[in-house]
Protein backbone atom coordinates (compact mmCIF):
# COMPACT_ATOMS: atom_id res chain seq x y z
CA UNK A 1 0.00 0.00 0.00
CA UNK A 2 2.56 2.52 -0.82
CA UNK A 3 -0.29 4.62 -2.36
CA UNK A 4 -1.76 5.06 1.68
CA UNK A 5 1.25 5.83 2.57
CA UNK A 6 2.31 8.46 0.20
CA UNK A 7 -1.11 10.15 0.61
CA UNK A 8 -0.09 10.40 4.48
CA UNK A 9 3.00 12.13 3.90
CA UNK A 10 1.29 15.56 4.75
CA UNK A 11 2.26 18.33 1.80
CA UNK A 12 5.04 16.21 0.42
CA UNK A 13 6.02 15.17 -3.48
CA UNK A 14 3.87 12.54 -3.58
CA UNK A 15 0.22 12.60 -2.86
CA UNK A 16 -0.33 10.81 -6.11
CA UNK A 17 1.30 8.02 -7.58
CA UNK A 18 2.72 8.09 -11.36
CA UNK A 19 -0.12 5.31 -11.98
CA UNK A 20 -3.30 4.44 -10.87
CA UNK A 21 -4.01 2.30 -8.18
CA UNK A 22 -6.46 -0.23 -10.02
CA UNK A 23 -9.76 1.44 -8.74
CA UNK A 24 -11.73 -2.29 -9.10
CA UNK A 25 -14.08 -2.51 -11.41
CA UNK A 26 -17.97 -1.30 -9.99
CA UNK A 27 -20.79 -3.72 -9.93
CA UNK A 28 -24.00 -1.52 -11.53
CA UNK A 29 -26.44 -1.86 -9.00
CA UNK A 30 -23.50 -0.07 -6.33
CA UNK A 31 -22.96 2.34 -9.15
CA UNK A 32 -27.00 3.45 -9.73
CA UNK A 33 -27.02 3.47 -5.25
CA UNK A 34 -23.77 6.02 -5.50
CA UNK A 35 -26.08 7.67 -7.89
CA UNK A 36 -29.21 7.59 -5.41
CA UNK A 37 -26.98 8.32 -2.81
CA UNK A 38 -25.99 11.61 -4.51
CA UNK A 39 -29.68 12.74 -5.17
CA UNK A 40 -29.97 11.58 -0.66
CA UNK A 41 -27.11 13.69 0.63
CA UNK A 42 -28.76 16.95 -1.38
CA UNK A 43 -32.17 16.44 0.24
CA UNK A 44 -30.56 15.76 4.02
CA UNK A 45 -28.77 19.30 3.45
CA UNK A 46 -32.29 21.18 2.53
CA UNK A 47 -34.64 19.24 4.17
CA UNK A 48 -35.60 21.77 6.60
CA UNK A 49 -36.65 24.09 3.67
CA UNK A 50 -39.18 21.68 2.11
CA UNK A 51 -40.70 19.48 4.91
CA UNK A 52 -42.92 22.71 6.23
CA UNK A 53 -44.47 22.58 3.00
CA UNK A 54 -44.54 18.65 3.18
CA UNK A 55 -47.11 18.97 6.19
CA UNK A 56 -48.63 22.93 5.29
CA UNK A 57 -49.90 21.64 1.67
CA UNK A 58 -52.17 18.59 2.67
CA UNK A 59 -53.35 20.66 5.78
CA UNK A 60 -54.25 23.66 4.03
CA UNK A 61 -56.29 21.65 1.33
CA UNK A 62 -57.96 19.35 4.21
CA UNK A 63 -59.11 22.59 6.07
CA UNK A 64 -60.07 24.72 2.52
CA UNK A 65 -61.57 21.86 0.55
CA UNK A 66 -62.26 19.30 2.99
CA UNK A 67 -63.73 21.41 6.07
CA UNK A 68 -64.65 24.48 4.24
CA UNK A 69 -65.86 23.36 1.28
CA UNK A 70 -67.00 19.72 2.17
CA UNK A 71 -69.08 21.50 4.56
CA UNK A 72 -71.41 22.48 1.79
CA UNK A 73 -71.63 19.74 -0.04
CA UNK A 74 -72.40 17.27 2.47
CA UNK A 75 -75.35 20.05 3.61
CA UNK A 76 -76.33 18.90 0.01
CA UNK A 77 -77.23 15.08 0.97
CA UNK A 78 -75.86 14.53 -2.45
CA UNK A 79 -75.11 11.14 -3.58
CA UNK A 80 -72.23 11.30 -5.68
CA UNK A 81 -69.81 11.20 -3.34
CA UNK A 82 -70.86 7.62 -2.22
CA UNK A 83 -72.50 8.77 0.72
CA UNK A 84 -69.34 9.46 2.66
CA UNK A 85 -68.51 13.16 4.08
CA UNK A 86 -66.79 14.87 1.06
CA UNK A 87 -63.35 15.52 3.28
CA UNK A 88 -63.46 10.89 3.29
CA UNK A 89 -64.21 11.22 -0.41
CA UNK A 90 -61.57 13.81 -1.19
CA UNK A 91 -58.60 12.45 1.27
CA UNK A 92 -56.78 9.68 -0.92
CA UNK A 93 -57.70 11.49 -4.05
CA UNK A 94 -55.94 14.80 -3.31
CA UNK A 95 -52.81 12.55 -1.77
CA UNK A 96 -52.03 10.83 -4.70
CA UNK A 97 -52.78 14.26 -6.91
CA UNK A 98 -50.53 16.04 -4.85
CA UNK A 99 -47.77 13.09 -4.63
CA UNK A 100 -48.16 13.36 -8.75
CA UNK A 101 -47.29 16.88 -9.02
CA UNK A 102 -44.60 16.72 -6.51
CA UNK A 103 -43.33 13.65 -8.54
CA UNK A 104 -44.07 15.66 -12.16
CA UNK A 105 -41.61 18.36 -10.92
CA UNK A 106 -38.87 16.09 -9.74
CA UNK A 107 -38.83 15.05 -13.52
CA UNK A 108 -38.95 18.73 -15.04
CA UNK A 109 -36.20 21.24 -13.51
CA UNK A 110 -33.73 18.33 -11.69
CA UNK A 111 -33.45 16.82 -15.03
CA UNK A 112 -33.30 20.13 -16.89
CA UNK A 113 -30.57 21.09 -14.67
CA UNK A 114 -28.63 17.82 -13.95
CA UNK A 115 -28.09 18.33 -18.22
CA UNK A 116 -27.70 21.57 -18.88
CA UNK A 117 -27.53 23.62 -15.58
CA UNK A 118 -25.23 22.18 -12.57
CA UNK A 119 -24.77 19.20 -15.20
CA UNK A 120 -24.66 17.07 -12.45
CA UNK A 121 -25.49 14.38 -14.87
CA UNK A 122 -22.18 15.13 -16.78
CA UNK A 123 -20.01 14.65 -13.32
CA UNK A 124 -21.67 11.69 -12.95
CA UNK A 125 -20.87 10.39 -16.18
CA UNK A 126 -17.21 11.10 -15.86
CA UNK A 127 -16.76 8.41 -13.51
CA UNK A 128 -17.60 4.82 -13.70
CA UNK A 129 -21.38 5.75 -13.22
CA UNK A 130 -23.02 4.70 -16.18
CA UNK A 131 -25.94 6.78 -17.73
CA UNK A 132 -28.34 3.81 -16.50
CA UNK A 133 -27.34 4.05 -13.05
CA UNK A 134 -27.73 7.89 -13.60
CA UNK A 135 -31.28 7.62 -14.26
CA UNK A 136 -31.88 4.93 -11.56
CA UNK A 137 -30.08 7.56 -9.02
CA UNK A 138 -32.77 10.05 -10.23
CA UNK A 139 -35.84 8.25 -10.54
CA UNK A 140 -35.18 5.82 -7.58
CA UNK A 141 -34.97 9.28 -5.64
CA UNK A 142 -38.03 10.50 -7.12
CA UNK A 143 -40.11 7.28 -5.92
CA UNK A 144 -38.35 8.01 -2.29
CA UNK A 145 -39.03 11.30 -2.43
CA UNK A 146 -42.81 10.51 -3.97
CA UNK A 147 -43.23 8.08 -1.11
CA UNK A 148 -41.86 10.72 1.88
CA UNK A 149 -44.97 12.90 0.73
CA UNK A 150 -47.46 10.30 0.53
CA UNK A 151 -46.77 9.14 4.25
CA UNK A 152 -46.60 13.32 5.27
CA UNK A 153 -50.45 13.25 4.11
CA UNK A 154 -51.42 10.19 5.15
CA UNK A 155 -50.56 11.09 8.69
CA UNK A 156 -52.12 14.56 7.93
CA UNK A 157 -55.03 12.64 6.84
CA UNK A 158 -55.28 10.38 9.98
CA UNK A 159 -54.70 13.24 12.50
CA UNK A 160 -57.78 14.97 10.80
CA UNK A 161 -60.13 11.91 11.37
CA UNK A 162 -60.44 11.87 7.65
CA UNK A 163 -59.51 8.39 6.72
CA UNK A 164 -62.25 6.09 5.70
CA UNK A 165 -60.67 3.31 6.84
CA UNK A 166 -56.97 1.59 7.64
CA UNK A 167 -57.35 0.93 3.94
CA UNK A 168 -56.20 4.79 3.69
CA UNK A 169 -52.66 3.79 3.65
CA UNK A 170 -52.62 1.85 0.13
CA UNK A 171 -52.79 5.66 -1.40
CA UNK A 172 -49.31 5.76 -0.45
CA UNK A 173 -48.13 2.70 -3.03
CA UNK A 174 -50.55 4.31 -5.16
CA UNK A 175 -49.47 7.27 -5.34
CA UNK A 176 -45.91 6.50 -5.79
CA UNK A 177 -46.71 4.76 -8.33
CA UNK A 178 -49.24 7.34 -9.88
CA UNK A 179 -45.94 9.82 -9.49
CA UNK A 180 -43.26 7.53 -11.47
CA UNK A 181 -46.02 7.13 -14.29
CA UNK A 182 -45.54 10.86 -14.84
CA UNK A 183 -41.87 11.38 -13.70
CA UNK A 184 -40.66 8.81 -16.25
CA UNK A 185 -41.96 9.94 -19.10
CA UNK A 186 -41.40 13.36 -18.39
CA UNK A 187 -37.34 13.03 -17.27
CA UNK A 188 -37.31 11.20 -20.65
CA UNK A 189 -38.97 14.12 -22.34
CA UNK A 190 -37.11 16.56 -20.73
CA UNK A 191 -33.85 15.61 -21.20
CA UNK A 192 -33.81 16.46 -24.61
CA UNK A 193 -35.07 20.17 -23.52
CA UNK A 194 -32.32 22.65 -23.50
CA UNK A 195 -34.93 25.52 -21.63
CA UNK A 196 -38.02 25.62 -19.50
CA UNK A 197 -40.33 26.41 -22.48
CA UNK A 198 -41.46 22.82 -22.03
CA UNK A 199 -41.92 23.41 -18.20
CA UNK A 200 -44.24 25.76 -18.81
CA UNK A 201 -46.28 23.82 -21.17
CA UNK A 202 -46.67 20.74 -19.83
CA UNK A 203 -47.73 22.91 -16.55
CA UNK A 204 -50.30 24.92 -18.28
CA UNK A 205 -51.87 22.33 -20.25
CA UNK A 206 -51.09 19.11 -18.19
CA UNK A 207 -50.34 19.16 -14.79
CA UNK A 208 -53.03 21.39 -13.57
CA UNK A 209 -55.81 20.44 -15.72
CA UNK A 210 -55.64 17.01 -14.65
CA UNK A 211 -55.23 18.00 -11.07
CA UNK A 212 -58.68 19.43 -11.99
CA UNK A 213 -60.36 17.54 -14.03
CA UNK A 214 -59.03 13.91 -12.95
CA UNK A 215 -61.71 13.10 -10.18
CA UNK A 216 -59.77 14.44 -7.12
CA UNK A 217 -62.37 16.93 -6.51
CA UNK A 218 -65.43 15.61 -8.33
CA UNK A 219 -66.40 12.28 -9.51
CA UNK A 220 -65.87 12.47 -13.30
CA UNK A 221 -68.64 11.46 -13.97
CA UNK A 222 -69.40 15.39 -13.46
CA UNK A 223 -68.02 15.76 -16.66
CA UNK A 224 -69.72 16.15 -19.88
CA UNK A 225 -69.72 12.75 -21.51
CA UNK A 226 -67.66 14.10 -24.87
CA UNK A 227 -64.99 14.86 -22.62
CA UNK A 228 -64.70 11.91 -20.18
CA UNK A 229 -62.62 9.66 -21.64
CA UNK A 230 -59.96 12.02 -21.64
CA UNK A 231 -59.39 10.98 -17.91
CA UNK A 232 -58.77 7.34 -18.94
CA UNK A 233 -55.79 8.53 -21.20
CA UNK A 234 -53.73 9.98 -18.47
CA UNK A 235 -52.44 7.92 -15.51
CA UNK A 236 -53.69 10.18 -12.97
CA UNK A 237 -57.80 9.55 -12.72
CA UNK A 238 -56.61 5.82 -12.75
CA UNK A 239 -54.42 6.64 -9.26
CA UNK A 240 -57.20 8.47 -8.00
CA UNK A 241 -60.14 6.08 -8.34
CA UNK A 242 -57.82 3.46 -7.10
CA UNK A 243 -56.33 4.74 -3.87
CA UNK A 244 -60.28 5.90 -3.10
CA UNK A 245 -61.83 2.66 -3.94
CA UNK A 246 -58.91 1.11 -1.89
CA UNK A 247 -59.21 3.28 1.17
CA UNK A 248 -63.61 3.43 1.20
CA UNK A 249 -63.76 0.15 0.68
CA UNK A 250 -65.69 -0.16 -3.15
CA UNK A 251 -62.81 -2.02 -4.65
CA UNK A 252 -65.06 -5.30 -5.21
CA UNK A 253 -67.97 -3.16 -6.55
CA UNK A 254 -65.93 -3.11 -10.23
CA UNK A 255 -62.63 -5.37 -9.42
CA UNK A 256 -62.00 -5.27 -13.45
CA UNK A 257 -61.93 -1.17 -13.46
CA UNK A 258 -59.82 -1.47 -10.77
CA UNK A 259 -57.51 -4.35 -11.90
CA UNK A 260 -57.28 -1.62 -15.12
CA UNK A 261 -56.51 0.96 -13.21
CA UNK A 262 -53.45 -0.93 -11.68
CA UNK A 263 -52.37 -2.08 -15.16
CA UNK A 264 -52.42 1.39 -16.78
CA UNK A 265 -50.72 2.82 -14.02
CA UNK A 266 -47.56 0.38 -13.95
CA UNK A 267 -47.49 0.76 -17.70
CA UNK A 268 -46.98 4.16 -17.89
CA UNK A 269 -44.54 3.93 -15.22
CA UNK A 270 -42.64 0.98 -17.21
CA UNK A 271 -42.40 2.75 -20.14
CA UNK A 272 -41.69 5.63 -18.81
CA UNK A 273 -38.66 4.71 -17.18
CA UNK A 274 -37.54 2.68 -20.24
CA UNK A 275 -37.85 5.82 -22.13
CA UNK A 276 -36.02 7.47 -19.55
CA UNK A 277 -33.22 4.88 -19.28
CA UNK A 278 -32.71 4.93 -23.03
CA UNK A 279 -32.68 9.21 -23.42
CA UNK A 280 -30.46 9.61 -20.75
CA UNK A 281 -28.14 6.71 -22.75
CA UNK A 282 -28.84 9.34 -25.64
CA UNK A 283 -28.08 12.05 -23.87
CA UNK A 284 -24.94 11.33 -22.20
CA UNK A 285 -22.90 9.60 -24.65
CA UNK A 286 -22.92 11.85 -27.77
CA UNK B 1 11.74 7.09 -15.88
CA UNK B 2 10.59 4.57 -18.55
CA UNK B 3 10.47 5.69 -21.80
CA UNK B 4 7.60 5.61 -24.10
CA UNK B 5 9.12 2.53 -26.21
CA UNK B 6 9.19 0.35 -23.25
CA UNK B 7 5.92 0.93 -21.52
CA UNK B 8 3.18 0.59 -23.55
CA UNK B 9 1.27 4.49 -23.73
CA UNK B 10 -1.67 5.30 -21.49
CA UNK B 11 -3.26 6.53 -24.59
CA UNK B 12 -2.63 5.52 -28.20
CA UNK B 13 -4.87 6.40 -31.20
CA UNK B 14 -4.60 5.88 -34.48
CA UNK B 15 -7.10 7.48 -37.07
CA UNK B 16 -9.17 8.48 -34.50
CA UNK B 17 -12.28 10.09 -35.73
CA UNK B 18 -15.40 11.82 -34.32
CA UNK B 19 -18.39 12.61 -36.55
CA UNK B 20 -21.67 15.02 -35.88
CA UNK B 21 -23.81 13.39 -38.82
CA UNK B 22 -22.29 15.57 -41.77
CA UNK B 23 -19.87 17.30 -39.56
CA UNK B 24 -16.30 16.06 -38.69
CA UNK B 25 -15.47 17.06 -35.42
CA UNK B 26 -11.65 14.85 -35.48
CA UNK B 27 -10.63 13.67 -38.58
CA UNK B 28 -8.11 10.81 -38.56
CA UNK B 29 -5.56 11.65 -35.60
CA UNK B 30 -2.94 10.10 -34.50
CA UNK B 31 -0.79 10.40 -31.19
CA UNK B 32 0.45 8.85 -28.54
CA UNK B 33 0.44 9.74 -24.33
CA UNK B 34 3.49 8.41 -21.94
CA UNK B 35 3.16 7.37 -18.79
CA UNK B 36 4.00 10.58 -16.27
CA UNK B 37 4.05 12.85 -19.63
CA UNK B 38 2.13 16.14 -19.58
CA UNK B 39 0.63 16.25 -23.36
CA UNK B 40 -1.32 19.26 -24.91
CA UNK B 41 -3.64 19.64 -27.55
CA UNK B 42 -3.15 23.58 -28.97
CA UNK B 43 -5.60 24.91 -31.04
CA UNK B 44 -8.57 27.63 -31.56
CA UNK B 45 -11.88 26.86 -30.91
CA UNK B 46 -13.68 24.53 -33.07
CA UNK B 47 -10.42 22.66 -34.00
CA UNK B 48 -11.46 19.47 -32.52
CA UNK B 49 -10.08 19.73 -29.06
CA UNK B 50 -13.06 19.16 -26.93
CA UNK B 51 -14.36 16.60 -29.08
CA UNK B 52 -10.78 14.13 -28.58
CA UNK B 53 -11.09 14.98 -25.10
CA UNK B 54 -14.57 13.62 -24.84
CA UNK B 55 -13.46 10.57 -26.49
CA UNK B 56 -10.55 10.00 -24.63
CA UNK B 57 -12.88 10.76 -21.03
CA UNK B 58 -15.22 7.64 -22.52
CA UNK B 59 -18.45 9.63 -22.60
CA UNK B 60 -18.36 10.48 -26.79
CA UNK B 61 -18.35 6.98 -28.63
CA UNK B 62 -15.03 6.77 -31.05
CA UNK B 63 -17.08 6.96 -34.90
CA UNK B 64 -13.78 4.96 -36.71
CA UNK B 65 -10.13 4.25 -36.10
CA UNK B 66 -8.52 3.08 -33.10
CA UNK B 67 -8.74 4.68 -29.13
CA UNK B 68 -6.85 2.50 -26.37
CA UNK B 69 -6.65 4.17 -22.88
CA UNK B 70 -4.77 2.08 -20.07
CA UNK B 71 -4.97 -0.92 -23.04
CA UNK B 72 -7.84 -1.06 -22.66
CA UNK B 73 -10.90 -0.54 -25.03
CA UNK B 74 -13.74 2.42 -24.46
CA UNK B 75 -16.76 1.26 -26.22
CA UNK B 76 -16.01 -2.23 -24.22
CA UNK B 77 -14.65 -1.26 -20.68
CA UNK B 78 -15.40 2.40 -20.57
CA UNK B 79 -16.68 2.55 -16.61
CA UNK B 80 -13.75 0.06 -15.69
CA UNK B 81 -11.33 3.09 -17.92
CA UNK B 82 -13.75 6.38 -16.47
CA UNK B 83 -12.81 4.59 -12.52
CA UNK B 84 -9.10 5.40 -13.28
CA UNK B 85 -9.18 8.60 -14.94
CA UNK B 86 -9.85 12.33 -13.51
CA UNK B 87 -11.41 14.48 -15.38
CA UNK B 88 -11.77 18.28 -15.50
CA UNK B 89 -14.40 19.65 -17.83
CA UNK B 90 -14.17 23.02 -19.62
CA UNK B 91 -17.76 23.96 -17.27
CA UNK B 92 -17.68 23.22 -13.78
CA UNK B 93 -20.00 20.46 -13.19
CA UNK B 94 -19.91 21.32 -9.17
CA UNK B 95 -22.92 20.57 -7.57
CA UNK B 96 -23.91 23.92 -6.12
CA UNK B 97 -26.16 23.32 -3.72
CA UNK B 98 -23.91 21.18 -1.38
CA UNK B 99 -21.09 21.83 0.47
CA UNK B 100 -17.16 22.29 -0.89
CA UNK B 101 -16.09 19.01 1.21
CA UNK B 102 -19.76 17.08 -0.07
CA UNK B 103 -18.85 17.91 -3.33
CA UNK B 104 -15.23 16.06 -2.85
CA UNK B 105 -17.34 12.95 -1.05
CA UNK B 106 -20.05 12.50 -2.97
CA UNK B 107 -17.94 12.32 -5.85
CA UNK B 108 -15.52 9.75 -4.41
CA UNK B 109 -18.88 7.74 -3.83
CA UNK B 110 -18.59 7.38 -7.39
CA UNK B 111 -15.66 5.70 -7.54
CA UNK B 112 -16.80 3.19 -4.70
CA UNK B 113 -14.68 4.64 -2.00
CA UNK B 114 -15.74 4.42 1.36
CA UNK B 115 -17.48 7.28 3.10
CA UNK B 116 -14.76 7.58 5.61
CA UNK B 117 -11.79 6.94 2.51
CA UNK B 118 -13.08 9.57 0.83
CA UNK B 119 -13.36 11.85 3.27
CA UNK B 120 -9.78 11.69 4.53
CA UNK B 121 -9.23 11.99 0.79
CA UNK B 122 -11.21 14.71 0.61
CA UNK B 123 -9.62 16.67 3.63
CA UNK B 124 -6.24 16.33 2.22
CA UNK B 125 -7.17 17.48 -1.42
CA UNK B 126 -8.84 20.78 -0.10
CA UNK B 127 -5.81 21.17 1.20
CA UNK B 128 -3.34 20.95 -1.63
CA UNK B 129 -6.16 23.27 -3.67
CA UNK B 130 -5.60 25.87 -0.71
CA UNK B 131 -9.26 25.42 -0.10
CA UNK B 132 -9.26 23.74 3.75
CA UNK B 133 -11.44 27.11 5.03
CA UNK B 134 -14.13 27.05 2.91
CA UNK B 135 -14.62 23.19 3.25
CA UNK B 136 -18.11 23.92 4.86
CA UNK B 137 -18.87 26.65 2.87
CA UNK B 138 -21.78 25.96 -0.13
CA UNK B 139 -19.82 26.09 -3.73
CA UNK B 140 -22.17 28.91 -5.32
CA UNK B 141 -20.57 31.65 -3.77
CA UNK B 142 -16.75 30.69 -4.96
CA UNK B 143 -14.85 32.39 -6.96
CA UNK B 144 -14.40 31.45 -10.61
CA UNK B 145 -10.21 30.44 -9.34
CA UNK B 146 -11.83 28.68 -6.46
CA UNK B 147 -13.88 26.83 -8.18
CA UNK B 148 -11.76 25.17 -10.51
CA UNK B 149 -9.34 24.43 -7.90
CA UNK B 150 -12.34 22.38 -6.61
CA UNK B 151 -12.99 20.59 -9.81
CA UNK B 152 -9.51 19.51 -10.19
CA UNK B 153 -9.20 18.55 -6.13
CA UNK B 154 -12.46 16.48 -7.13
CA UNK B 155 -11.04 15.03 -10.21
CA UNK B 156 -8.00 13.30 -7.58
CA UNK B 157 -10.36 12.06 -5.61
CA UNK B 158 -9.78 8.54 -7.51
CA UNK B 159 -5.96 9.14 -7.75
CA UNK B 160 -6.21 8.56 -11.46
CA UNK B 161 -3.72 7.35 -14.11
CA UNK B 162 -4.31 10.53 -16.18
CA UNK B 163 -5.64 13.79 -15.47
CA UNK B 164 -7.68 15.08 -18.40
CA UNK B 165 -7.86 19.22 -18.26
CA UNK B 166 -10.43 21.05 -21.04
CA UNK B 167 -9.18 24.80 -20.96
CA UNK B 168 -8.30 24.10 -17.04
CA UNK B 169 -7.69 28.05 -17.16
CA UNK B 170 -10.05 29.56 -19.37
CA UNK B 171 -12.31 32.36 -18.37
CA UNK B 172 -10.07 33.10 -14.85
CA UNK B 173 -7.99 36.41 -13.63
CA UNK B 174 -4.31 36.25 -14.42
CA UNK B 175 -3.56 35.53 -10.74
CA UNK B 176 -5.81 32.51 -10.38
CA UNK B 177 -4.38 31.63 -13.60
CA UNK B 178 -0.81 31.36 -12.23
CA UNK B 179 -2.46 29.88 -8.79
CA UNK B 180 -3.68 27.04 -11.08
CA UNK B 181 -0.62 26.18 -12.96
CA UNK B 182 0.98 26.44 -10.39
CA UNK B 183 -0.60 23.26 -8.75
CA UNK B 184 -0.66 21.96 -11.76
CA UNK B 185 3.15 21.83 -11.72
CA UNK B 186 3.01 20.34 -8.84
CA UNK B 187 0.97 17.45 -9.65
CA UNK B 188 3.25 16.80 -13.00
CA UNK B 189 6.58 16.94 -10.65
CA UNK B 190 4.52 14.29 -8.90
CA UNK B 191 4.34 11.91 -12.07
CA UNK B 192 0.58 12.66 -12.49
CA UNK B 193 0.46 12.21 -16.73
CA UNK B 194 -1.25 15.77 -17.47
CA UNK B 195 -3.62 16.12 -20.58
CA UNK B 196 -4.88 19.61 -21.21
CA UNK B 197 -6.44 21.61 -24.26
CA UNK B 198 -5.76 25.03 -24.63
CA UNK B 199 -5.97 28.01 -26.75
CA UNK B 200 -3.51 29.61 -24.50
CA UNK B 201 0.36 29.25 -25.84
CA UNK B 202 2.01 30.86 -22.52
CA UNK B 203 -0.53 28.11 -21.10
CA UNK B 204 0.75 24.82 -23.47
CA UNK B 205 4.34 26.59 -22.71
CA UNK B 206 4.16 26.35 -19.45
CA UNK B 207 2.38 23.12 -18.72
CA UNK B 208 3.02 20.39 -21.64
CA UNK B 209 6.39 18.69 -22.58
CA UNK B 210 4.95 17.68 -25.82
CA UNK B 211 1.68 19.01 -27.72
CA UNK B 212 0.22 18.59 -30.77
CA UNK B 213 -1.33 21.92 -32.70
CA UNK B 214 -4.94 21.06 -33.84
CA UNK B 215 -6.67 23.14 -36.65
CA UNK B 216 -9.73 22.39 -38.15
CA UNK B 217 -10.57 18.69 -36.56
CA UNK B 218 -6.62 17.44 -37.79
CA UNK B 219 -3.28 17.62 -35.80
CA UNK B 220 -1.29 20.16 -38.09
CA UNK B 221 2.36 19.63 -36.15
CA UNK B 222 4.04 17.55 -33.18
CA UNK B 223 6.61 17.91 -30.78
CA UNK B 224 8.11 20.08 -27.41
CA UNK B 225 6.81 23.98 -27.31
CA UNK B 226 10.67 24.49 -28.13
CA UNK B 227 10.56 22.01 -30.93
CA UNK B 228 7.66 23.22 -32.80
CA UNK B 229 9.30 26.99 -32.04
CA UNK B 230 12.11 25.83 -33.45
CA UNK B 231 10.93 23.93 -36.56
CA UNK B 232 8.56 26.52 -37.29
CA UNK B 233 9.50 30.22 -36.46
CA UNK B 234 12.47 32.01 -36.27
CA UNK B 235 14.20 32.89 -32.97
CA UNK B 236 12.99 36.30 -32.93
CA UNK B 237 10.29 38.59 -34.08
CA UNK B 238 10.08 41.86 -34.79
CA UNK B 239 6.61 43.33 -34.24
CA UNK B 240 5.82 46.83 -36.39
CA UNK B 241 2.77 49.02 -35.65
CA UNK B 242 2.33 51.28 -38.02
CA UNK B 243 -0.12 54.65 -37.49
CA UNK B 244 -3.49 53.67 -39.27
CA UNK B 245 -3.73 53.63 -42.63
CA UNK B 246 0.07 53.71 -43.34
CA UNK B 247 0.36 49.56 -43.04
CA UNK B 248 -1.48 49.30 -46.25
CA UNK B 249 0.58 51.97 -48.62
CA UNK B 250 3.53 49.74 -47.97
CA UNK B 251 3.80 47.65 -50.62
CA UNK B 252 8.07 46.47 -51.56
CA UNK B 253 9.31 48.40 -49.03
CA UNK B 254 8.89 45.53 -46.78
CA UNK B 255 10.45 43.22 -48.89
CA UNK B 256 13.67 41.17 -47.48
CA UNK B 257 13.51 42.22 -44.25
CA UNK B 258 14.12 39.51 -42.49
CA UNK B 259 13.28 35.95 -43.11
CA UNK B 260 9.26 36.12 -43.77
CA UNK B 261 6.81 38.59 -42.97
CA UNK B 262 3.03 38.21 -41.75
CA UNK B 263 0.65 40.86 -42.15
CA UNK B 264 -1.93 41.19 -39.51
CA UNK B 265 -4.47 43.66 -39.55
CA UNK B 266 -3.07 45.46 -36.97
CA UNK B 267 0.68 45.32 -37.33
CA UNK B 268 3.62 43.32 -39.24
CA UNK B 269 5.05 40.86 -37.89
CA UNK B 270 8.53 40.30 -39.26
CA UNK B 271 10.64 36.71 -38.07
CA UNK B 272 14.71 36.80 -38.21
CA UNK B 273 17.38 35.31 -35.44
CA UNK B 274 17.97 38.82 -34.86
CA UNK B 275 15.01 40.72 -34.30
CA UNK B 276 16.85 44.28 -33.21
CA UNK B 277 18.98 43.99 -36.48
CA UNK B 278 15.47 44.23 -38.10
CA UNK B 279 14.38 47.21 -36.57
CA UNK B 280 17.50 49.12 -37.52
CA UNK B 281 17.37 48.15 -41.16
CA UNK B 282 13.41 49.02 -41.14
CA UNK B 283 14.98 52.73 -39.99
CA UNK B 284 17.30 52.99 -42.69
CA UNK B 285 14.94 52.13 -45.28
CA UNK B 286 12.90 55.25 -43.86
CA UNK B 287 9.89 53.27 -42.16
CA UNK B 288 8.37 54.97 -39.65
CA UNK B 289 6.45 52.83 -37.67
CA UNK B 290 4.27 54.02 -34.18
CA UNK B 291 5.93 51.18 -32.15
CA UNK B 292 8.43 48.38 -32.24
CA UNK B 293 8.39 45.21 -30.12
CA UNK B 294 11.60 42.55 -30.43
CA UNK B 295 10.06 39.20 -28.46
CA UNK B 296 11.04 35.61 -28.96
CA UNK B 297 8.91 33.60 -31.16
CA UNK B 298 6.07 31.92 -29.20
CA UNK B 299 3.75 29.24 -30.17
CA UNK B 300 1.29 31.67 -31.09
CA UNK B 301 3.82 31.92 -34.25
CA UNK B 302 3.83 28.68 -34.86
CA UNK B 303 0.41 28.17 -35.25
CA UNK B 304 -0.03 31.60 -37.36
CA UNK B 305 2.59 29.83 -39.80
CA UNK B 306 0.91 26.34 -39.90
CA UNK B 307 -2.73 27.72 -40.14
CA UNK B 308 -2.59 31.53 -41.14
CA UNK B 309 -4.54 32.31 -38.53
CA UNK B 310 -4.58 33.15 -34.76
CA UNK B 311 -4.93 31.30 -31.70
CA UNK B 312 -7.49 34.06 -29.87
CA UNK B 313 -9.53 35.88 -32.17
Amino acid sequence: MAVAEARHGGDGGSLLPATGSGVPRQSAVRAALAAYEHMWLLYRRTWRGSIFGSFAQPVLFLVAMGIGLGGYVDASNNSAMGGVPYIVFLAPALLVSTVMQGAAFEGTFPVLGGFRWNRRYHAMYSTPLTPDAIAFGQIGWTATRSTMTGAIFCLVIVLFGAAGSPAIVWSVPIGTLTGLAFAAPIAAYMSTQRDTTAFNSIWRFGITPLFLFSGTFFPIEQLPDAIRWVAWLFPLWHGVDLARSLSLGTVWQDPIVQLAHLAILTAFAVVGVVAMFVMFRRQLAK
Amino acid sequence: MPSPTETPPLIHARGLTKRFGEFTAVDAIDFDVAPGESFGFLGPNGAGKTSTMRMVACVSPVTAGTLRILDLDPNADGPQIRGRLGVVPQQDTLDTELSVKDNLVIYGRYFGLSRAEAGRRGDELLDFAQLTERAKDKVEPLSGGMKRRLTIARALINEPSILLLDEPTTGLDPQARHLLWERLYRLKQRGVTLVLTTHYMDEAEQLCDRLVVMDKARIVAEGSPRELIEQHSSREVTELRFPVGVQETLDGQLDGLGERIEQLPDRVLVYSDDGEAVAAVAHQRGLQPETVLVRRSSLEDVFLRLTGRSLVD
